[in-house]
């Protein structure tokens, strides 16, 4: 297994309290495979990310368990210096926002070719022309004369290119994207999505797609994680999911979107918000907004059920549910 | 209730000339405002609404040097009682469109036909009683209501602008069944925005929307910054309040699905023109514009057994800057079917010559030379 998080919990330290953020999250990520995480926002996505990547703000972060096995090394365990030297050329992140995640006073070429001169020990001159080689291979049109221009001066469309190039450069085989295409149009959205798994591809990355979107995950994931409260709810291969989900959560959200092909009824909707996460219920965090909640939901955790060798659900009653479809 | 919803209205809105009612006085103006409007008649006829924006250069002495042309020649109606939706990719004129139907922008060209009058041309008391009678609810639940006033205040200030509404008396008692209407609880009245979530700002925003019993509210983008489970109470709360006020909605959003489902007609908007428009299964499952196709066929669908199967078109570039459109057709330097007609001689919005005989869905508006029907959203 390229990547494997096991048991880990983050806390961040507030006024309000403790907020566990990350309570327990379990997911593995192979070589090659797309692993979406799916939850709604606050649900410790992007928290995860961060531990992962080495990158959370601690304080206020702190990590409070568990383990981050890359390469069956735990990263947790690692020297600082060490640590770097991964994120800078194993792993890669790309961010929702990419004008905020560039440096606004470098040209796209300087921060490109920066890549090859620290990692890659390149001279300026041959870094540039690597520079304008990724921005070809991502198929931003003009690259040579491109080169020299800001973030700014580039749609959104093509500044997410320039962020996949960022991430791709040092062909890493670990990426992470955070809602990566969630700013754009949708019509740009799938040049984006089409170009990120072509590349891919072709470099065999692990990929671990963060998002919102239920439709975005069906079209490119092996395997889904769906999160809730900061913890994983249900794992699955993406068509299992899809045909049968095994947690009333899961359930909820498929239901809950309107469909492209036909006009529908009347929306389900989960009633209730997210718990507060220096409050979270004891017990299955999502019982106040489950309609099959029962006594033991409200004294007891539910560990991730094996529901069958690919698949595990964090519900009492997975079997119920993935029966009553 | 969705499906128990009004009458299917006429599939081909007859965008003609219409009849201007001349209105000696003021009071006979704002007397048509007030005067109700049966369902599936036009509450709103928008008939070649341009807005450009102008584009200066120098700081003392301002020289136009261009103009944006964010909304270029728009016509549309709406029936009374439906939803229209409006859909296109960021920066193709939806909240300008929805700006000059509130008269929040000043219109450059164009009507706006609300019960016979004008709107673009009303002022004084007239144009109060439009103002009354279409409301908006905005996208950013979070920017769009004011941190410094208790909820109470927020709704109740509209009454302070029509006071006829509500008399001072009565206004606590009015917010109060408003905040239960959308499903708040009333005795948050006196809480503050940031008590709220994201989705019950959303309904203090639609409370808002409501006091004044309006006809028509203009929903730019309202559901957009909310997580699914939310979005789906607020959509199901405004299809319930439609059909307890009697509302018509212009819905704006760019999440194609939402807008299947709320909507009974759908306008699809490129760079500040109307591309095609018709009812829900007319653009949904037989699109004849190649725009629509495209916009259609790049929504991903949650459902992993469908990504082989169905047709993906992926656009390439960008959108060229409305500020200088692409002469003749706007979308030709997107569109794989362009010849040179497209360049030369801009395309109408009019049911296209090969569909006019017939009674087929794709018979419905579309400006395009080559209109064809395609279906980009079933798997084959
Ligand atoms: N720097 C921080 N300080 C305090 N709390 C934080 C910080 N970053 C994240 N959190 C909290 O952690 C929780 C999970 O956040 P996040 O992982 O960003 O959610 P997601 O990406 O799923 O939307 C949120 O409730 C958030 O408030
Ligand atoms: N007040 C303004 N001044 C100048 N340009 C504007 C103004 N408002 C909008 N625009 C421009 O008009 C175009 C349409 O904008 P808008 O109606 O907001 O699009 P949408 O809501 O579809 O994203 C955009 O190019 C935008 O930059
Ligand atoms: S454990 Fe109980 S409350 Fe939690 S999801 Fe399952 S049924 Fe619902
Ligand atoms: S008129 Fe021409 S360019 Fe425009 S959509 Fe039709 S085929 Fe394409
Ligand atoms: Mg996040
Ligand atoms: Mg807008």
């Amino acid at each position: 297994m390229l990547l494997e998080v096991r048991d880990l919990h983050v806390e961040f330290h507030t006024r309000e309290g403790v907020a566990k953020a990350v309570n327990g999250v379990n997911y593995s990520v192979a070589e090659g495979e797309t692993l979406a995480v799916l939850g709604e926002s606050g649900s410790g996505k992007s928290v995860t990310a961060q531990a992962i990547m080495g990158i959370l703000d601690m304080p206020p972060g702190k990590i409070a368990g568990g383990e981050i096995l890359f390469k069956d090394q735990d990263l947790l365990k690692l020297k600082p210096e060490e640590r770097r030297r991964i994120r800078g050329q194993e792993m890669a992140m790309i961010f929702q926002d990419a004008l905020s995640s560039l440096n606004p006073v470098l040209t796209v070429g300087q921060q490109l070719g920066e890549m090859f001169v620290v990692h890659r020990g390149m001279s300026r001159k041959d870094a540039r022309t690597k520079a304008v080689e990724l921005m070809d291979r991502v198929r931003i049109p003009a690259a040579k004369e491109r080169v020299g221009q800001y973030p700014h001066q580039f749609s959104g469309g093509m500044r997410q290119r320039i962020m996949i190039a960022m991430a791709m450069a040092l062909e890493p085989s670990l990426i992470i994207a955070d809602e990566p295409t969630t700013a754009l149009d949708v019509t740009v959205q799938a040049q984006v999505m089409e170009l990120l798994a072509e590349l891919q591809r072709e470099l065999n990355t692990g990929l671990i797609l963060i998002t919102h979107d239920l439709g975005v995950v069906a079209d490119v994931a092996d395997k889904i994680a769906v999160m809730y409260a900061g913890r994983i709810v249900e794992t699955a291969p993406v068509h299992d999911i899809y045909k049968a989900p095994a947690h009333p959560y899961t359930k909820g959200l498929l239901q809950s979107i309107p469909r492209l092909d036909q006009k529908g009824r009347e929306l389900y909707a989960i009633k209730g918000l997210p718990p507060n996460l220096t409050r979270i219920p004891p017990g299955c965090a999502f019982n106040p907004r489950c309609p099959m909640a029962r006594d033991v939901c409200r004294s007891d955790v539910p560990p991730l059920y094996e529901v069958d060798e690919r698949r595990r659900s964090a519900c009492h009653f997975w079997k119920e549910t993935l029966d009553a479809r | 209730m969705a499906e128990l919803k009004k009458e299917p209205v006429d599939a081909t809105p007859n965008v003609s000339a219409v009849e201007t009612v001349d209105v000696a006085t003021e009071a006979e103006a704002v007397a048509a405002i007030d005067a109700p409007v049966s369902q599936g008649e036009p509450i709103l006829q928008v008939r070649n609404l341009v807005k450009h924006f102008p584009l200066t250069q120098g700081i003392l002495f301002k020289k136009q040097i261009g103009a944006v042309k964010a909304v270029d020649g728009i016509s549309f109606d709406l029936y009374a009682g439906e939803t229209l939706g409006i859909v296109g990719e960021s920066g193709c004129g939806k909240s300008t469109v929805a700006k000059l139907l509130m008269t929040l922008e000043r219109a450059t060209a164009g009507e706006v036909f609300y019960k016979g009058q004008d709107i673009t041309k009303l002022s004084g008391r007239a144009l109060k009683a439009v103002r009354r009678n279409i409301q908006m609810v905005f996208q950013d639940p979070y920017t769009s209501l004011n941190p410094r006033m208790t909820v109470g205040d927020i709704i109740g200030e509209t009454f302070e602008i029509h006071p006829e509404v509500a008399p001072k008396g009565d206004r606590r008692r009015r917010v109060q069944d408003l905040l239960d209407v959308v499903g708040l609880n009333p005795e948050y009245i006196n809480r503050y925005p940031h008590q709220f979530s994201g989705g019950q700002r959303q309904r203090i925003g639609i409370a808002r929307g409501l006091a004044l019993n309006p006809e028509i509210i203009i929903c730019d983008e309202p559901v957009s910054a909310l997580d699914v489970s939310v979005q789906a109470q607020v959509i199901n709360l405004m299809e319930k309040l439609q059909d307890e006020f009697n509302l018509s909605y212009v819905f704006i959003a760019h999440d194609l699905s939402i807008v299947r489902h709320i909507s009974d007609r759908v306008g699809v908007m490129y760079l500040g023109k109307m591309a095609e428009i018709g009812t829900d299964t007319q653009i949904y499952d037989h699109p004849t514009h190649p725009y629509t196709q495209a916009l259609l066929s790049a929504v991903p669908v949650p459902d992993p057994s469908a990504r082989e199967g169905r047709d993906r078109i992926i656009l390439t570039g960008d959108v060229p800057s409305p500020a200088n459109p692409p002469s003749g057709c706007r979308f030709r330097t997107r569109c794989w079917k362009a010849e040179e007609r497209c360049a030369t001689e801009e395309p109408l919005l009019a049911i296209p010559e090969r569909f006019v005989a017939g009674s087929t869905p794709a018979t419905h508006e579309s400006a395009c030379h080559f209109a064809e029907e395609r279906d980009v959203v079933h798997a084959a």
